[in-house]
């Protein structure tokens, strides 16, 4: 408590009393969640696997080095697909996540009905992790690159949504106006009041999922959809470490390679 | 008066200006993009077959959910959930404490060179993995278990959180920091009182949307033996029990829902 005293008399205080116990109270019910949630995580452990990590992690340190490079031309035919998977998917989330941001947008919808349905789209796809939409796409269409695809698209209808629609709620209104004044139609409004405001939020906002979708791409192959994961998990699988670490190279390579240019492209359009 | 009427008098039809301006530019990357997306669809092999058998499947899937199965596998998928909601609270908080020291030792205008380039490194490395690469790491150091998911989700919130403190900090308003130093401040006392009220609004709105993702990464970690709800889901659709894993996802969805609603109203009382 920050308090300033003189001559033993309270002169200054931060806070009034009542924010004082507010704050000590929000403390007080963190601090006894922890504790709790700590006790549960330590029940569970088995403390002397955790105990032997350092030497655990030395040995793995010794067995992944040096990075198998002969079997690189293995890799190229996989990352190709992670990249297709990334690129295609985002393609197919921004495509979808176009009409559910307009209907979501307060100022755009065309009903309050489609409203709330496009809001439970939103959350429903950006709370299920893309793992778990390829998962969940495996099981249905079968493994390979075509699940992964769907997956990453289904999961970028959310985010791209979205952030889409506050973009378009934070549209200048008054343009829109101007536009409608000129006695134009319904549509017309739209591509000439509302899509010119958003065109560079949309961009921006499509490159950048493309950069984070290149990155949840790369460990797809592990429920088996395709793409650099599946090297990835046969290596770890035959605990052939060398070549574990040879693509986890790989996959930094592309992940920084990727967000450089998805950085420069949002340079040039802001 | 008469250039304007000059120039009315030209039958001239108005064009919708390109969001590219350059000609060039605009042909160069719409012919690139052509031929990517026929490379890309040339290469992909899709087994069509596997794909028309699996729609009564998806079918089955999409009819579990009207109504999910909430009740054989309940004590399964309770358990699962509150270990997660678990590994999220432990795992931010422990990853948020550190991230503090990082994301200063971040910032460019308050920490030294070898100080500032050594965790910029840091951020990097944290922030280049998916967490299901380092949960497969950590489950291999520290056995199977929630443990080995605490640790990852800890370890990718100091690389979310330390990255934007870092950020923050660099855009902070120099004078008042500078103000607090003046009057003889410590270290300490100087991040305390010059720093910390000026990014900690923005902080907290961060650390409650960080919680958001450590819920919803809690539940695949799972898939690779880390715990949480994830190993649960996993089984329940390799046993084709789409009822059970309708009633999961369903479960996910609202707790991430009732989150959501739930930062937005510790955010109004925090401004």
């Amino acid at each position: 408590m920050t308090v300033a005293i003189r001559d033993g008399l309270k002169v200054w205080q931060r806070r009034e009393r009542a924010a004082q116990f507010a704050i000590w109270a929000a403390w007080l019910v963190g601090v006894a969640v922890l504790v709790v949630s700590w006790s549960f995580i330590s029940e569970k452990t088995i403390w002397p696997f955790v105990l032997d990590a350092p030497q655990q992690a030395a040995d793995l340190g010794v067995r992944m080095v040096p990075p198998d490079w002969s079997s690189i031309g293995q890799l190229w035919r996989p990352m190709w697909d992670t990249i297709n998977m990334a690129t295609l998917g985002t393609l197919m989330g921004v495509a979808l996540a176009v009409p559910v941001a307009y209907c979501a947008a307060r100022n755009t919808t065309p009903s309050a009905v489609l409203r709330p349905i496009a809001m439970f789209i939103i959350v429903a796809s950006r709370s299920i992790n893309s793992l778990i939409w390829a998962l969940m796409l495996v099981t249905i269409i079968g493994p390979g690159v075509l699940a992964g695809m769907i997956a990453i698209g289904l999961r970028s209808i959310g985010f791209c949504a979205k952030l889409l629609y506050e973009a378009i709620e934070e549209i200048d209104e008054s343009q829109v106006e101007a536009v409608r004044a000129t006695g134009a139609s319904a549509a017309q409004v739209t591509a000439y009041g509302v899509v010119p405001q958003v065109m560079p939020a949309f961009a921006g906002i499509s490159v950048f999922r493309w950069d984070i979708n290149i990155r949840e791409s790369t460990v797809l192959g592990l429920v088996g959809a395709g793409g650099i994961g599946l090297p990835l998990n046969s290596a770890i699988t035959t605990l052939a470490w060398t070549k574990v670490s040879l693509i986890l190279l790989v996959i930094i390579a592309s992940v920084v390679l990727s967000e450089w240019v998805s950085a420069k492209v949002r340079q040039a359009i802001i | 008066m008469s250039a304007a009427n000059a120039a009315s008098a030209v039958p001239r039809v108005w064009r919708k200006p390109p969001l590219i301006k350059s000609a060039a530019l605009r042909w160069g990357i719409g012919i690139a993009v052509a031929l990517y997306l026929a490379a890309a669809f040339g290469t992909t092999e899709v087994n069509w077959g596997r794909v028309w058998e699996g729609l009564p499947r998806g079918a089955r899937f999409f009819a579990a959910f009207f109504p999910p199965d909430f009740t054989t596998r309940s004590s399964e998928i309770f358990d699962g959930i509150l270990e997660s909601i678990w590994m999220t609270v432990v795992a931010t908080a422990i990853g948020i404490v550190l991230s503090i020291p990082v994301g200063l030792g971040a910032a460019k205008n308050i920490a030294p060179a070898p100080v500032y380039y050594i965790c910029r490194g840091f951020l990097a490395v944290s922030r280049s993995f998916q967490e299901i690469i380092l949960a497969i790491f950590f489950v291999k150091l520290f056995g199977f278990g929630p443990f080995a998911g605490v640790v990852t989700l800890a370890f990718a919130t100091i690389g979310f959180y330390g990255k934007l403190l870092a950020e923050d900090i660099e855009d902070m308003d120099s004078s008042q920091a500078e103000a607090v130093r003046a009057t003889g401040a410590s270290w300490l006392q100087w991040v305390n009182f010059g720093i910390q009220p000026q990014v900690l609004p923005r902080m907290l709105g961060l650390a409650l949307y960080r919680v958001d993702i450590n819920f919803r990464e809690s539940a695949v970690v799972g898939i690779v033996g880390a715990g949480g709800i994830g190993a649960t889901l996993d089984t329940a659709f390799n046993r084709y029990e789409f009822d059970s894993a309708a009633a999961i996802l369903l479960v996910i969805i609202a707790i991430v829902m009732l989150m959501e609603y739930f930062s937005g109203f510790v955010r109004r009382w925090v401004q």
